[in-house]
């Protein structure tokens, strides 16, 4: 290696930078060679255009369409009305366009997906990170409390939890995110039980770090890229999740939602009288914003693999 | 006249990263004769092993010859190179470690290449086995245990086993004892040196350590960026070495009682070279302590430098006509080897195949010429404002032929053809580790 | 083998008081399904004392590393205690966090012991920062690369190891250990994973910090050629005791122990003929009676010490633990046996 010769250098910092400046380089650099290797996949940058694609629509629909979207009473059209040059997507049993329906209910779905899943990858780091730092009877009850919450079928808990809270968004998002964690915390801990056993511990340890030095300076950025590639990848589930209890009717039922627009749809037979207009829209964006979610997380994962990152 | 056992002309070898790990290695062995090969991290010589049985990822381009028995491995068909690789040569990979598959028994890892190779019966295979492990020292009854429940010194007798499984004639060790404690160390030294007598196997044995190379072999090559810059009997290479970077190898392992080593650990400023960006001229020139300022721009080809010995300095001695003067341009050297006048008869390791026939002439006129140039040149400047060690003894610009070695005066050491005089420009440019 | 023992380098003047000091240290670990426990450390007596460089070396398994890391408060002792600086290692918390501000490890492994996600700023200055250094932070860091030799300091700030050549990667580590201004430095195996080239460097550096710092060094290594390189004194040590200290130019040129002298015998460049010894060290949960060498002596074996008459010793008499003073000792019973006909007669 002949880091040392100036051709190779990185640049080298104004005269006196502070640590704070530092720092800040030092952070952009990391984004800027983040985004490099990222670019390199495209796959990922499909599923990313298509999540910006989503989200300016979630962002933009109170201009575009407005709640009224959702009224029952003042709906524009008759009901259940084929694709027209009025209704592009045709209407529902309301006469509603379905149309702005879908893109009304992106900001439902988007948003519930989100908050589940950061809450579900929150707790099941936490609980990963510190079973995998304090070995012992902690480590071994948490892991049992672990191994319980992941036989559970998920589901069957989240309906559970939706049936006995009441109906809205922060009980869906609640009932998502305390059943999904296990496989989380399970890979968190492995990771850090990797990280522990680095010589790099031990010299923090020697310097004189304390638990919480380990944990946050070390073991953190270690497990963080493992951590972000399983949120970009619970946010899919999070959303077929809130879809699915949605079109169990156990979502919040005076905001429309992708979920609930499928399940108004069966209420209303469109599955068995071919109004497939009624079906297919919401159905489709579930499908294409969980497979963007994927693909992101599959892109993110593989540029931020420690062994792919720093083996060169 | 028959053909060595192993003959490697001019290999190169390159990465698919563009990477040249070796560029341009000539070396050869006979059968029974254990040839060293030094260097450290990155200079190629584990490259250089794998290329010898064709062992290298897909998509490396790899040129040159590599004779085994006067055949070339880079040439022949799959079938034939499968049957070569075992039969033919083996080899002991560094880190016993990682190379025994930790869920089989020892004994038929012994016995897989047995089997696959000879076509032998299981029971024959198995009968082999206890040999094998006899032969390395170890009881037969132990090919029922798993590698974890061996010691790392048992585990790389396993592997040397595995190694001599089908009777090769050529084995290549590499780093066989890197990781093990001297002891057990002395223990393997001590068995491969007794299992190539008594099989008259030809042995490579690649390391970074020089004191054990020098008295396990009987030649050594000490390689730097992907190509040899020193070679010759081993004690000689050891004890006296011509080149710059062999000096800096063989002092950095003390020899206890030596009362210049104490408080005095010698080492070499500066980083071995990236093999994806080498510096231009001799790739050493950046930490070279006795570096002349057109070190920077000329390659150094390997040169005599003594019976049998040749090195890749420019202190060493100068080819006739090529001094800096006419050879400023990089261009004729860009192979090592290019001017054949210099090949002496008994090297073992040339920088070219085709010179390697005797040539009675060669060391006699350059060993005149060295030391004629010694002579006349005498007061040219030595490079004193190096570290110490750099001239003092004299024998880094020994020039060839043993005639002009004889110039210990610090002072007035060789430097042959070097007329601007000015060699202010020394080996700082090491950078940042001084 | 012609140096003839020169008198205590410049570095240790007559005894001072020792700076960390170990007394009858135990270690031991408890074995698994059953197995008597692990005796690592099985009483050791050591001193170091400031500006003095400490060579401990043994094979792997001789628990020269498990002895290094109880005297920095990473392994729990069984017994014995640990001093430094004339008090006793207290293993609070806190007590402990200020110890370690004074005693640093480095490591044998430079790319595993820098966290990769860390620049060279960071590591360096992670010490300060636990420590909540109340001074200027890039001053100190740009210091202590600086005397590691990493000039100029800031070109290397925003490095990450894996842009660091290996011996560059031992001198962040290093900068790092000496950030903090220790008294002591416990080095395990400093050179064992960098390049031959590479090696006399470093051991150059810790030379030279000793000199401008007068910092006391550990040096736990296998290989002899590194005490002989930077040591003052030297501990050879064999299944968890040491058998056989004193001034690096007496063990190492004329050594007393079996052990010791199989241990040169055996080196590339060493006069005679080797002494390989067969097998390996036993087990540390099953340390043989007597003399823990005894089984793999060649003393013993070649019978010179049954005429010496200490061969039943060697067999049952178990030694005591040497001292930790300053001059040469040996624990062999061929030796003393020798040594005290030699008063004797």
């Amino acid at each position: 290696m002949t880091t040392q010769t100036p051709e190779t250098d990185a640049p080298v910092p104004a005269p006196s930078p502070s640590p704070r400046a530092l720092a800040r380089q030092r952070r952009r650099d990391t984004a800027v060679r983040f985004w490099r290797q990222y670019r390199t996949h495209r796959a990922g940058l499909a599923g990313l255009a298509a999540l910006g694609f989503f989200a300016l629509l979630a962002l933009t629909a109170p201009l575009t369409v407005g709640p009224d979207v959702q009224s029952v009473t003042d709906a524009p059209g008759r009901p259940l009305e084929r694709p027209s040059a009025a209704f592009p997507f045709g209407t529902d049993r309301f006469g509603r366009g379905v149309l702005g329906l879908v893109v009304w209910g992106a900001r439902v779905s988007l948003l519930v997906g989100l908050l589940a899943a950061v809450l579900s990858v929150a707790i099941g780091a936490v609980v990963g990170i510190t079973a995998g730092h304090f070995r012992g009877w902690y480590a071994t009850v948490m892991m049992r409390i672990t191994d319980w919450f992941l036989v559970m079928p998920t589901l069957v808990l989240a309906i559970a939890l939706a049936t006995v809270m009441s109906r809205s968004l922060g009980t869906v998002v609640l009932a998502i995110g305390v059943t999904s964690w296990p496989t989380t915390a399970r890979l968190v801990r492995a990771q850090t039980l990797a990280v522990e056993s680095r010589p790099y511990i031990e010299r923090a340890t020697a310097l004189g770090g304390g638990h919480w030095h380990i944990m946050s300076r070390h073991v953190l950025p270690n497990v963080m890229p493992l951590v972000l590639a399983q949120t970009t990848l619970m946010i899919s589930s999070a959303i077929l999740a809130e879809a699915t209890l949605a079109f169990l009717g156990l979502g919040d039922p005076t905001t429309v939602s992708w979920g609930g627009l499928l399940q108004d749809a069966r209420e209303a037979g469109a599955v068995s009288s071919g109004h497939w207009w009624y079906l297919v829209p919401p159905g489709i964006a579930i499908a294409v914003v969980a497979l963007a979610f994927t693909l992101c997380g599959r892109a993110v994962e593989s540029v931020l693999n420690p062994k792919l990152g720093v083996a060169r | 006249m028959k053909p060595s056992l192993l003959d490697v002309r001019n290999l190169e070898v390159t990465y698919p990263g563009g990477a040249a790990a070796v560029r341009g290695v000539s070396l050869a062995l006979d059968a029974g004769q254990k040839l060293g090969i030094a260097g450290e991290s990155g200079c190629g010589k584990s490259t250089l092993a794998l290329a010898l049985l064709r062992l290298l990822p897909p998509g490396t381009r790899v040129t040159g010859e590599v004779l085994l028995d006067g055949e070339d491995v880079l040439a022949m068909k799959w079938g034939r190179l499968r049957a070569v690789r075992w039969a033919g040569a083996s080899i002991v990979f560094q880190g016993a470690m990682h190379s025994l598959n930790a869920v089989h028994r020892v004994g038929d890892q012994i016995a897989e290449p047995v089997l696959l190779h000879s076509g032998a019966t299981p029971a024959a295979a198995r009968k082999r086995t206890g040999e094998l492990l006899e032969q390395v020292g170890l009881p037969a009854a132990r090919a029922a245990a798993y590698p974890h429940e061996l010691s790392g010194g048992q585990r790389q007798r396993v592997m040397i086993a595995m190694a001599l499984a089908c009777d090769p004639r050529l084995v290549i060790a590499d780093e066989p004892t890197t990781a093990l404690d001297v002891m057990v160390q002395a223990q393997i030294l001590r068995l491969i040196e007794e299992l190539v007598a008594e099989q008259e196997l030809g042995l490579v044995m690649i390391s970074h350590d020089l004191a054990v190379l020098a008295d396990t072999c009987d030649r050594l090559a000490v390689m730097y960026a992907g190509r040899v810059v020193e070679e010759g009997p081993a004690r000689d290479v050891y004890e006296d070495a011509r080149h710059p970077y062999g000096r800096a190898l063989s002092a950095a392992f003390p020899r206890i009682g030596d009362p210049a080593a104490r408080f005095a650990p010698r080492g070499l400023p500066g980083d071995p070279p990236d093999p994806a960006g080498l510096p231009p001229g001799c790739t050493f020139h950046p930490r070279c302590p006795v570096a002349l300022d057109t070190c920077g721009s000329q390659d150094q080809p390997l040169r005599d430098a003594g019976p049998g010995r040749r090195a890749a300095c420019v202190r060493v001695e100068v080819p006739v006509g090529a001094g800096p003067g006419a050879g400023a341009g990089a261009g004729a050297w860009e192979r090592p080897g290019t001017d054949a006048g210099q090949m002496p008869p008994s090297a073992v390791l040339t920088a070219d195949g085709s010179t390697r026939a005797g040539r009675d002439d060669g060391s006699a006129r350059v060993g005149a010429d060295g030391s004629a140039r010694a002579g006349a040149d005498g007061s040219a400047l030595p490079r004193t404002d190096g570290p110490a060690q750099a001239v003092a003894d004299g024998s880094v610009c020994a020039a060839a032929g043993g005639s002009a070695r004889a110039v210990p005066d610090a002072g007035a050491a060789v430097v042959s053809e070097y007329e601007d005089g000015a060699p202010a420009a020394v080996s700082e440019s090491g950078g940042g580790t001084p | 083998m012609t140096a003839t023992p020169r008198a205590a380098s410049a570095a240790s003047p007559p005894a001072p008081a020792p700076l960390l000091s170990a007394q009858q240290l135990h270690v031991a670990f408890p074995g698994r399904h059953g197995a008597p426990p692990v005796r690592a450390v099985d009483g050791v007596d050591l001193d170091i004392r400031p500006g003095e460089i400490v060579a401990l070396v043994g094979e792997s398994g001789c628990g020269k590393t498990t002895l290094a890391r109880s005297l920095l408060g990473l392994v729990p002792t069984s017994s014995g205690r640990v001093t430094f600086a004339g008090s006793p290692l207290d293993y609070a918390p806190r007590a402990l966090k200020s110890y370690r501000r004074r005693a640093q490890l480095v490591l044998q492994d430079p790319s595993g012991s820098l966290n990769p996600r860390h620049t060279v700023y960071d590591a360096v200055a992670e010490g300060l920062r636990i420590h909540r250094y109340p001074g200027d932070e890039r001053t100190a860091v740009a210091g202590a690369l600086a005397r590691a030799g990493l000039r100029p300091p800031e070109r290397f700030f925003l490095r990450y190891p894996h842009q660091l050549s290996g011996g560059q990667r031992q001198r962040v580590v290093i900068a790092g250990a000496l950030v903090l201004e220790p008294e002591l430095v416990v080095a395990d195996e400093p050179v064992a994973s960098l390049d031959a080239s590479v090696r006399g460097e470093i051991l150059a550096l810790l030379l030279r910090l000793r000199t401008e710092l007068g910092l006391a060094a550990l040096v736990v290594t296998h290989d002899l050629g590194l005490a002989w390189n930077i040591a003052d004194r030297v501990a050879v040590m064999y299944l968890g005791r040491i058998v056989e200290t004193g001034e690096v130019e007496q063990v190492l040129t004329a050594p007393r122990h079996p052990y010791t002298r199989a241990l040169l015998s055996v080196l590339p460049e060493a006069p005679g003929e080797p002494v390989v010894l067969t097998g390996e060290p036993p087990d540390p949960s099953r340390v043989p009676s007597g003399c823990r060498f005894h089984a793999r002596c060649q003393v013993l074996a070649s019978g010179e010490a049954a005429r010496a008459g200490v061969a039943d010793a060697c067999r049952t008499e178990e030694l005591p633990v040497l001292g930790a003073g300053t001059g040469t000792q040996v624990a062999c019973h061929w030796v003393r046996a020798k040594a005290a006909r030699a008063g004797a007669g």
